[in-house]
């Protein structure tokens, strides 16, 4: 039962562009996919470790802005007399780059910020985040600040003067978000059903038991955030070469907070909890505009929905619904990955 | 050194705001344990309700700061009673993020009332500034030291002198044993939601006629006061006034020696290098949370 219905939706989503026309559907759609990319990257660390990271837009955005910089080159002065130039490479090239360079950072903010827990985790990654934008609207020379990077190139792939496909049309780049997104989802997948995984989960559970019986917390937690920064700067890399403008607002905390809410209303801690809030969270504002409620109304209910959530469901849509499909007697359905991995909140 | 001197200057003047955004902020944690995201809000409505009195209704400019305040301590009672209240003995997660659902709430229905167009509050202060020997400041400013160095030292008293602070010092060190000694922890919780609240509210309204109001005003003073609340240490009063002058020495100086676009970074960047060397804060004698 549960097959079918993956089999289904994968068929839904592999054939939409055949036979949806509408561009403005999917663009609405790439979008979502690389919100859900992003925030399937959060949930690695908020539901699995259990660290609210509330930085995380900064590797969404060290992802966008590395990848535009080495696809478009820059040339910029250090110090007075000392210059560093970069011609500019080939998209794919700077796509990797990005992605290495947000896991790189988060690597180091695992480092650094394991030391400390709770709000104050919390804080140095809101901080980090912050320090990151100010770079971007400050380092003209580098980034061109609030004026943005422009005509960013789309990825072109292929061998050169030979055979080359650029991802310039929606469809192209409808399948590549969602290629992407699969290849994340099946990375997070066997990551927290590998040993690493569930060492991650011991954390969230009980980090001075986990660490009494040999676990080495520091080493799982960077490992989290290491990949969880990796997939938001692919998420990054890709939103650049789609919109093909960066700016310093890819930093807004906002975005942040879009991914956090993706991720508690779907159900943190569960592989499909990001992908319902996102798709949720994605179509919604589209929804309500279609209903002509002004954004600021859109964004209210949001925080309200998001209270609600937290308050009545704190588990997540997912989960709950997993519990209502158990409860339905279909002994044959798995209670998804949530209910084995997560136990019920108090 | 003249230029020193007025830097100086202004970071003290700017630095009591800092402060009253702080103590407000580490009362909360410290007794309540709420990380509290609608700070910034209550920082926002203060000036926005300074605009509806002054400009909208016309009424006088010290009475329109007296209900400003007011206004801010019951909307901080409000949110304690309709969101918190049931929350209690919630982990520290938990109410993080409705308090961030309640920050976009609230933070928009501020844009949605207001506009995003920043709104300019007239304040009856002359323009021309004081001028002492080598330094000026403007009398607005001097008005606003003087109100928050005023309301720092009426919390004071009020924690350590009246009956209400005392019940809240003991909610602070061992919340069950003061529930035993006949503490109404429920009660203390909502004042001191309201308290903290009124004072970012002060802060928002006296800051307001010195700048102007815009719906994201709140953004950046919800991430300072965390700054100065984890200088300070988490929970500390004394750390978090200290906190506040730090933070606005650190702001002025930076702003006038390194470079004027990194002014609101130095605090982050002064937020991740504490942290590093001393994860407890700069004050702090209690053990950190989480």
């Amino acid at each position: 039962m549960k097959r079918t219905l993956t089999l289904a939706f994968l068929a839904l989503l592999l054939s939409l562009p055949l036979w949806m026309s509408s561009l403005y559907v999917l663009h609405i759609l790439i979008m979502t996919g690389i919100f859900i990319i992003a925030a399937m990257s959060l949930n690695l660390l908020l539901g699995y470790t259990g660290q609210l990271s509330l930085g995380h837009v900064a590797f969404f955005g060290i992802g966008a802005y590395t990848s535009s910089l080495v696809s478009l080159g820059f040339d910029v002065h250090l110090l007075p007399d000392w210059r560093v130039a970069l011609a500019p490479k080939p998209v794919w090239l700077g796509m990797l780059l990005g992605v290495l360079l947000a896991a790189g950072c988060g690597w180091v903010i695992g480092r650094i910020a394991f030391k400390v827990r709770g709000a104050y985790f919390v804080i140095v990654s809101v901080s980090f985040a912050e320090v990151v934008r100010l770079i971007a609207l400050n380092w003209l020379e580098l980034t061109q600040g609030p004026m943005a990077l422009n005509n960013i190139p789309v990825l072109r792939l292929g061998i050169p003067d030979w055979f080359e496909f650029a991802f310039l049309r929606k469809p192209a780049n409808y399948y590549l978000v969602l290629t992407v997104a699969i290849l994340a989802y099946l990375l997070i997948q066997r990551l927290v059903h590998s040993r690493a995984g569930r060492a991650m989960v011991a954390l969230r559970e009980n980090e001075a038991l986990a660490a009494s019986v040999g676990i080495d917390v520091t080493r799982y937690l960077v490992l989290a955030t290491f990949v969880s920064a990796g997939i938001a700067g692919a998420a990054g890399a890709l939103y650049a070469h789609y919109v093909r403008i960066v700016d310093p607002e890819v930093f807004s905390f906002i975005y942040t907070v879009t991914m956090v809410i993706m991720v508690v209303t779907g159900g943190k801690g569960t592989l499909l909890g990001p992908i319902v809030g996102g798709l949720l969270f994605g179509l919604l504002p589209e929804i309500l505009r279609a209903f002509g409620i002004p954004p600021e109304i859109q964004w209210v209910s949001y925080g309200v929905l998001m209270i609600l959530v937290v308050s009545f469901l704190p588990a997540g849509i997912v989960p709950a619904l997993a519990g209502w499909w158990q409860q339905r007697g279909d002994a044959a359905a798995q209670p998804a990955v949530a209910a084995s991995s997560r136990p019920p909140q108090p | 050194m003249d230029q020193l001197l007025q830097h100086s200057l202004n970071a003290l003047i700017l630095g009591g705001t800092y402060a009253l955004l702080g103590i407000g902020l580490t009362l909360i944690f410290g007794i309540m344990r709420v990380v509290n995201f609608t700070h910034g809000e209550l920082y926002a409505f203060g000036a926005y309700m300074m605009y509806l009195w002054v400009m909208l209704a016309g009424i006088n400019f010290y009475l329109a700061l007296v209900l400003a305040v007011l206004l801010g301590v019951g909307l901080g009672a409000l949110i304690e009673l309709a969101l918190l209240r049931r929350l209690r003995g919630a982990d520290i997660d938990t109410t993080m993020l409705v308090m961030i659902g309640a920050w976009i709430a609230l933070q928009n229905l501020e844009q949605f009332t207001w506009s995003g167009v920043a709104k300019s509050i007239r304040s009856p202060f002359p323009s021309a500034p004081l001028v002492l020997g080598p330094v000026s400041v403007s009398w607005n400013r001097l008005f606003v030291f003087a109100v928050a160095s005023a309301l720092i030292v009426a919390t004071y008293a009020l924690i350590n002198r009246s009956k209400l602070g005392k019940a809240m010092r003991a909610t602070f060190q061992d919340p069950e044993t003061a529930a035993l000694m006949g503490v109404d922890i429920s009660r203390i919780h909502t004042a001191t939601f309201a308290l903290g609240s009124g004072l970012a509210a002060a802060a928002g309204a006296l800051l307001g006629p010195v700048f102007v109001a815009y719906p994201t005003m709140g953004d950046l003073a919800s991430l300072k006061a965390f700054a100065i609340v984890i200088l300070g240490g988490l929970g500390s009063i004394p750390g978090a006034t200290a906190g506040g002058f730090i933070l606005a020495f650190m702001e002025e100086l930076g702003a006038g020696y390194v470079s004027s676009g990194f002014r609101d970074g130095m605090g982050f960047m002064l937020i991740i290098a504490i942290l590093l060397v001393k994860p407890t804060g700069l004050f702090a004698r209690r053990e950190r949370i989480g």
